[in-house]
């Protein structure tokens, strides 16, 4: 179907330039469970893994589903499941399990409507503080969020370039007016991207201790099959992979989870500025309400309100320098989101003194440039 | 920033194919024409039945929003759809009915066509009467070319349906070239909506 068409305009939607982007990435296992508005990925995964001699498992379930790309990224490659809200709150169990033993994954939730089972054809946001804290415990996990199709492609090859380099999953946010959008896209050459892999141990197998530290806090990674001993467990772990109850080895291993991501924050943070050069009042946006605000900026632009927009792409870890940035430029910011005001507090976390209003939508429907241009008038 | 979005929004019931009527229109646009496109659609869980509408933006600048603010053309394939979504209209904006379902028009400014009724009665085929209205859609859209849109259904439709399909859309194009646009009653516009 839509092999070797690098360079072409093709007309793609959401979902299927997440899979272009997992394939260019790498990726060549899938394993999911179908739903609504996700279901086109694993369906187009479906086609294409087996043509480049990857793997496609249809699971029982997404508890299942979560479960068996850990194991196939154990067994080095790269892996990859999607799914909507109801299906990533049963992921959340072994998504703590890939936090807490460092297997690089890449997982995608394209929120729909409300909880539970919601409204399965409706957009919304309301899974963000899900994605962060849905699994228990303390531990680190990065979140990206996408707003058109060039985005699906290109923030998926980076979502699997950082989950490689740091060997932590991480969460994909769509939405499904981002996954059901259809956009012209011109695919780029798979020779120019930039494709990172683990790094693998390189001495010999009895010297290994699978968990060492290191300066980058990311131990070399083996694959099973490759003859090096490797202990794999949820429990709290030493150096060798062994379950450990001794506090210092206890608080080393906690920490270098979190150092990890700390020595590489000006990587992972990802974020877009426009107009802001000259702006007075903000927007703080993500996912396709970012281009409703950007619309919307524009509209108050002509109606002599100088205003920017802040495009977030990584929303955790919380992109705070350039949120604060933002925050002492303008007198006032507005976080429109498709649910009750997530990521609105964090943005009041990293606040000292200017406004941060909010416009929430619950609904089922998309914040309208309308609705952002109004409110900035009134800011 | 210039704006030249042009904006189309089609309406019908879930199985008349007005989805890929509008993913046809967005490939041909983008892939033929080199603009710049957005294709969006709302439909409930419903496969079939229940009325669902799908959009496309066409602009030659990149699209921020992605679905239609002011409509340019509306096609409306049953009564349902129209009554649902006729809002959003830019002035001088234009209305295309599938009047083989379409009985009470909201404005005179209409082009009314029995999609439908061609479809059935030169084809054989109702289920063609999306192609036949992309004919129609073809003709009075100036943001797409007319040889564009009939390759690209070409391309989308199985191979045992060309001929057929090729036809429905030539059809389709000649029923709105009876139709001359400069003689429809234009929009009223009050001098509010023309600052916008």
């Amino acid at each position: 179907m839509a092999r070797d068409q690098n360079g072409k305009t093709r007309l793609l939607q959401g979902n299927e330039a997440m899979v272009e982007g997992a394939l260019a990435a790498g990726c060549r296992f899938f394993a999911g469970y179908p739903i609504t508005p996700a279901s086109e990925i694993a369906e187009l995964m479906s086609v294409r893994l087996p043509m480049v001699d990857g793997t496609f498992i249809q699971m029982e379930d997404e508890i299942a589903s979560m479960g068996v790309i850990v194991g196939a990224s154990l067994a080095g490659v790269k892996s990859l499941t999607a799914t909507s809200g109801p299906g990533f709150s049963l992921m959340q169990e072994n998504l703590g399990f890939a936090c807490v033993t460092e297997v690089p994954c890449v997982v995608i939730n394209v929120m729909r409507g409300g909880a539970s089972t919601g409204l399965p054809t409706s957009p919304a946001q309301g899974d963000v503080m899900q994605a962060r804290w849905g699994s228990h415990g303390t531990h680190p996990i990065i979140v990206l969020s996408v707003s058109s199709v060039h985005d699906c492609f290109e923030i998926t090859v980076h979502a699997f370039n950082l989950s490689e380099k740091y060997r932590i999953p991480v969460v994909i946010l769509s939405d499904e007016v981002v996954a059901h959008t259809r956009e012209a896209i011109v695919l780029p050459d798979r020779k120019k991207l930039e494709v990172v892999e683990r790094i693998k141990p390189s001495m010999p197998p009895e010297w290994y201790q699978p968990y060492e530290d290191n300066s980058r806090g990311v131990p070399p990674m083996a694959s099973f099959g490759d003859g090096y001993r490797h202990h794999v467990t949820g429990l709290v772990h030493d150096a060798h992979g062994h379950s450990t109850q001794r506090p210092e080895e206890i608080d080393a291993f906690q920490r270098r989870l979190f150092r990890k991501i700390t020595n590489g924050f000006y990587e992972i943070q990802m974020t877009k500025s426009m107009l802001m050069e000259d702006a007075e009042v903000a927007v703080i946006a993500y996912g396709s309400v970012s281009r409703s605000a950007l619309r919307g900026i524009r509209m108050a632009r002509k109606k002599g309100v100088k205003a920017g927009l802040l495009h977030l792409v990584t929303l955790f870890p919380f992109p705070k320098m350039a949120v604060s940035g933002v925050l002492r430029q303008c007198r006032a910011v507005l976080v429109p989101e498709m649910n009750l005001g997530q990521i609105s507090r964090e943005v009041k976390r990293v606040n000292t003194s200017s406004k941060v209003e909010k416009i929430n939508r619950i609904d089922g429907q998309l914040i309208t440039p309308e609705e952002i241009c109004e409110r900035l008038r009134e800011m | 920033m210039k704006d030249d979005r042009y904006e189309i929004r089609f309406g019908g019931s879930g199985g008349q194919g007005i989805i890929l009527a509008a993913v046809i229109l967005a490939e041909a646009a983008a892939v033929y024409d080199g603009k710049k496109v957005c294709q969006t659609q709302s439909y409930g869980p419903e496969a079939r039945g229940g009325k669902s509408k799908a959009e496309v933006v066409i602009s030659d600048h990149e699209i921020d929003y992605p679905k239609v603010i002011q409509m340019d053309l509306f096609l409306a394939m049953n009564q349902v759809a129209l009554d649902a979504y006729f809002f959003d209209f830019k002035p001088n904006g234009l209305l295309l009915v599938d009047s083989t379902f379409v009985e009470q028009m909201p404005t005179s400014r209409v082009i009314a066509i029995p999609f439908t009724r061609i479809a059935r009665e030169k084809f054989d085929r109702e289920l063609v009467a999306n192609v036949v209205a992309l004919g129609a859609v073809g003709h009075f859209c100036p943001a797409v070319s007319i040889e564009g849109l009939e390759k690209t259904v070409l391309k989308k439709v199985p191979a045992k349906t060309r001929d057929m399909n090729s036809q429905a859309f030539l059809a389709g194009v000649e029923a709105a070239q009876s139709f001359d646009l400069s003689r429809l009653p234009r929009s009223v516009i009050s001098d509010e909506e023309r600052e916008v």
